[in-house]
């Protein structure tokens, strides 16, 4: 019952918040609601009994992403630009796919009877021991790959702001 | 113990919220954020369903989900700086130099 009331609780802020990203115009607001948003759900990973993963969101995202964001924002002043208009006219297009993906969803989630499926999950949270001896035994070569892909995205972001300025 | 599809619903919400802010903004940094949104729903499901099979392959996808949404982050960041620099565009609709 505590545990149903906490997920209610991280949820209901999670959708709220990733509201407030939507619809908030100073993207300095929408930055903070998304910081917010990103710790419940580090909350729901705990919940899911995942706390390592836990701990890597708040790190990476709410740590990293999140400051890169406002760094980009400050330093662009983006004053200018902060009032735009919501909901400016593109037609119906946009509309059209919202829509489509959430009947698509609705139809998934209550046709596809998933609970039935899997009716007990696990009450014992992953140990970190256990997860790293997969990660670094089964999927080295992937985790290798995506290592150089961090190292590649970083040497990119540096030449490009670095081509700008000169 | 939390139902399964408690968990796929939020994130199929936060994904439509994600995909809404993709298609309705025009401010380009709060588009980014609205795709680090997606990602973040995404990992929700992953991570849900490696709990309910009790199979931890769901939370290693979910690590390497995270980084490539730094990296990115990093090169999508450094692509608005040059952009604004360059030629001071701030919405998506004036990037227009590859329209035929």
């Amino acid at each position: 019952m505590f545990e149903e009331l906490l997920f209610i609780f991280f949820s209901a802020t999670a959708i709220g918040s990733a509201l407030g990203v939507v619809l908030m115009r100073n993207p300095v607001y929408c930055a903070v609601s998304l910081v917010v948003c990103l710790f419940q759900v580090a909350g729901l990973f705990m919940l899911l009994r995942s706390p390592f993963l836990a701990v890597v969101q708040v790190f990476i995202y709410v740590g990293a992403v999140m400051v890169l964001f406002l760094f980009a924002i400050m330093l662009l002043d983006m004053k200018q630009i902060r009032y735009e208009r919501l909901f400016s006219a593109r037609g119906w297009v946009p509309y059209a796919v919202v829509a489509g993906i959430a009947i698509e969803f609705v139809a998934v989630i209550y046709g596809g009877g998933m609970d039935a499926l899997m009716k007990v999950g696990a009450t014992k949270a992953v140990d970190v021991k256990t997860f790293g001896r997969v990660l670094f035994t089964e999927y080295l070569f992937p985790f290798e790959v995506i290592s150089l892909l961090l190292l590649v995205a970083m040497v990119g972001a540096i030449v490009m702001v670095k081509r700008s300025r000169g | 113990m939390v139902p399964l599809s408690w968990y796929i619903i939020v994130g199929s919400v936060l994904f439509l919220i994600g995909v809404a802010g993709v298609l309705f903004r025009r401010n380009i940094i709060v588009v980014l954020m609205s795709i680090e949104l997606m990602l973040n729903s995404v990992n929700i499901n992953l991570v849900a369903f490696s709990q309910y099979m009790e199979d931890l392959r769901g939370q290693i996808f979910a690590i390497f989900t995270i980084t490539v949404a730094a990296c990115e982050v990093a090169v999508a960041l450094g692509i608005l700086i040059a952009l604004v620099k360059s030629r001071g565009v701030h919405n998506t609709d004036e990037i227009d130099t590859m329209k035929g």
